[in-house]
């Protein structure tokens, strides 16, 4: 096997794409207010709706449906274990700093402190077509607080 | 100074393709001896797009080497080569399926001959060509038909038609074993119909479909066929004129030539009746500031500076599958297709798609691995230097009536050794234990 692959995907990845923390998709019974986002991977088909809960300026539930690669569905149950009770401006900056780390062609080393078991990931960037796949969750749990908070 | 080099390590025998002959083909393709992700390449994606032998990258380096010149214009001794080099590879195309020169108009790729064919449609329905192209206008009550398991693109033109026209869009659907249902065309393929479109050979389940029994059921009815030969041209012997098809499109880069290159094959009569699609330059014979008469095809449909040096190039490639003998390529990727097919099936929790084995296909085989995304399967498969083709393979409605997302496919051509199917089966084994999709 060659460290490509392993690296790409690493064992908490595969854990983590057959355990699926965070999914079915559950209605919002939090005493905040609830975003939704779907995104769509038009390449290959990856999809994801996810739901996110803000109550008091922090995340207090993430739930969400998807189809897709080891990577996609990974990346959304670690992003749901990650965020979780997390205030609202962290979690932006966390999704930030995400982005960051995927998009740099393997250059930023990701900070484990910060981004816990995401930081899993950070072979994913040395795969341009795959970032996408990693990222699917993270766009959607952005654009579910930008909602819940219109 | 011949104008398109033939090949000069194949010789034209009836012997079918062997491993060793295949390995011999192999020396004429540079890319083939290169080497992924520190393994060499196992290049099993030709039904995206192919690899191209030397002659054809030669013909087209030699054509700016030697005769780069606008074509159709300029009387000086370049301009009158390279006219005449453009020429020469259109009539080997032509003469590649079947066709005479005048009945071969130069696209893009098959995606622009299907829209070419359907705009030129849609200005007839405006009444632009007069009276010889109404036979080709469309209005409310008119049906278009095409299959369920079209590529977008013979799906996606003709919805537009459709809704330009106010014609109707149907489709003959796709039985569980990846044929068409053809008690069911007869009852789709009615008096109203105007076109029927449809592929060739499938690009996702390698089924070789019924031309004939379609082109009847269509030629009943006073419908147009235009047929989609991606997947056959480049694989099959293909002859325009027994098939018996009024359109029929293909693309370059699928049958070893360059990108950015295809043609339309259309009946004389038919093509010199239908108004043009893209109009300016090196189409007209009078242009006055209100109006404009037009050249008889394929000229008419060729408007502006031409791709010529790939024009050229697929002359060279069709020279080259010639003489390599077409009847031989189809035997030779039956075999693998059957070899890829009856791998698959061996393996636990692969499902294959499109017809059992022992049932004609072209050698490419779309399967769906449980537990795992065709996206893992291909990286998985890339890893080990193995490039095959991952998603819906731009057959979204095909995927959703065989309840997919995602396949992936495996798709062979002439140079494709038996070895290579077998390290891409041995390969295909190992994914499931990989993702931990066996237990």
């Amino acid at each position: 096997m060659s460290t490509g692959l392993e690296q790409l995907y690493q064992q908490i990845i595969l854990d983590h794409a057959r355990a699926r923390h965070g999914s079915p998709l559950r209605e919002y019974d939090g005493a905040g207010r609830v975003g939704e986002s779907h995104q769509l991977n038009p390449v290959c088909g990856d999809e994801i709706t996810l739901r996110a809960g803000l109550a008091d300026g922090a995340v207090d539930t993430v739930s969400w449906d998807g189809a897709g690669c080891a990577i996609s569905m990974a990346s959304a149950s670690v992003l749901t274990d990650l965020v979780q009770g997390l205030p609202r401006d962290e979690v932006i900056a966390l999704v930030d700093n995400f982005r960051e780390v995927m998009r740099s062609r393997g250059r930023i080393e990701a900070d484990e402190e910060a981004l816990g078991d995401a930081a899993a990931f950070s072979g994913v960037s040395r795969f341009p077509a795959r970032v996408k796949c990693a990222m699917l969750a993270w766009v959607a749990l952005e654009e579910s607080l930008l909602a819940a908070n219109a | 100074m011949p104008v398109i080099d033939t090949p000069v390590t194949l010789t034209p025998t009836d012997a079918g393709l062997s491993d060793a002959e295949v390995h011999r083909i192999r020396n004429d393709f540079p890319i083939l001896g290169t080497e992924v992700n520190g393994r060499p390449l196992i290049y099993l994606d030709s039904g995206a797009t192919s690899q191209n032998p030397v002659s054809v990258l030669e013909a087209e380096q030699e054509f700016y080497e030697q005769r780069n010149a606008a074509v159709h214009r300029g009387s000086h001794s370049l301009a009158v080569d390279a006219t005449d080099a453009y020429e020469d590879a259109r009539a080997a195309v032509a003469r590649f399926i079947g066709a005479r020169p005048d009945e071969l108009v130069w696209t893009s790729n098959a995606t622009e001959g299907i829209n070419l064919v359907a705009y030129a449609m849609s200005n007839a329905s405006l009444g632009r060509g007069g009276e010889a192209a109404r036979r080709f206008a469309l209005g409310p009550g008119d049906r278009i038909v095409v299959t369920e398991m079209e590529h977008h693109a013979n799906l996606i033109p003709w919805q537009e038609l459709a809704a330009r026209t106010g014609a109707e869009l149907r489709f003959i659907p796709v039985a569980d074993d990846g044929t068409l249902r053809l008690e069911e065309a007869a009852a789709v393929i009615t008096p109203a119909t105007k076109l029927v479109a449809f592929s060739h050979a499938s690009n996702v389940l390698g089924t070789i479909n019924p031309v004939a029994e379609l082109v009847r059921l269509a030629q009943g009815v006073g419908a147009f066929t235009l047929l989609d030969a991606c997947q056959s041209v480049p694989h099959l012997p293909v002859d325009v004129k027994a098939l018996d098809v009024d359109f029929l499109v293909f693309s370059g880069h699928k049958m070893l030539g360059p990108t950015g290159i295809g043609a339309l094959y259309g009946r004389r009569e038919l093509l010199d009746a239908l108004p043009p699609f893209l109009t300016g330059g090196s189409m007209i014979t009078t242009v006055t500031m209100e109006r404009a008469e037009y050249l008889p095809s394929p000229n008419r449909f060729e408007a502006g500076t031409q791709r010529i040096s790939q024009a050229i190039a697929l002359g060279a490639a069709a020279n080259y599958l010639a003489e390599t003998g077409m009847q031989r390529i189809e035997d030779w990727e039956a075999t693998l297709g059957e070899r890829l097919v009856r791998g698959l099936g061996a393996v636990e929790g692969i499902r294959v798609l499109g017809p059992d084995a022992g049932v004609p296909r072209i050698g490419l085989a779309s399967f769906d691995v449980d537990g795992v995304h065709a996206h893992d399967v291909g990286q998985f498969l890339d890893d080990k230097g193995i490039a095959v083709r991952v998603g819906h393979h731009c057959a979204q409605p095909l995927h959703r009536r065989l309840g997919l997302t995602a396949t992936t496919r495996a798709s062979t051509y002439l140079y494709t050794t038996t070895d290579e199917v077998d390290a891409f089966l041995d390969a295909v084994a190992l994914v499931r234990p990989f993702f931990g999709a066996h237990r």
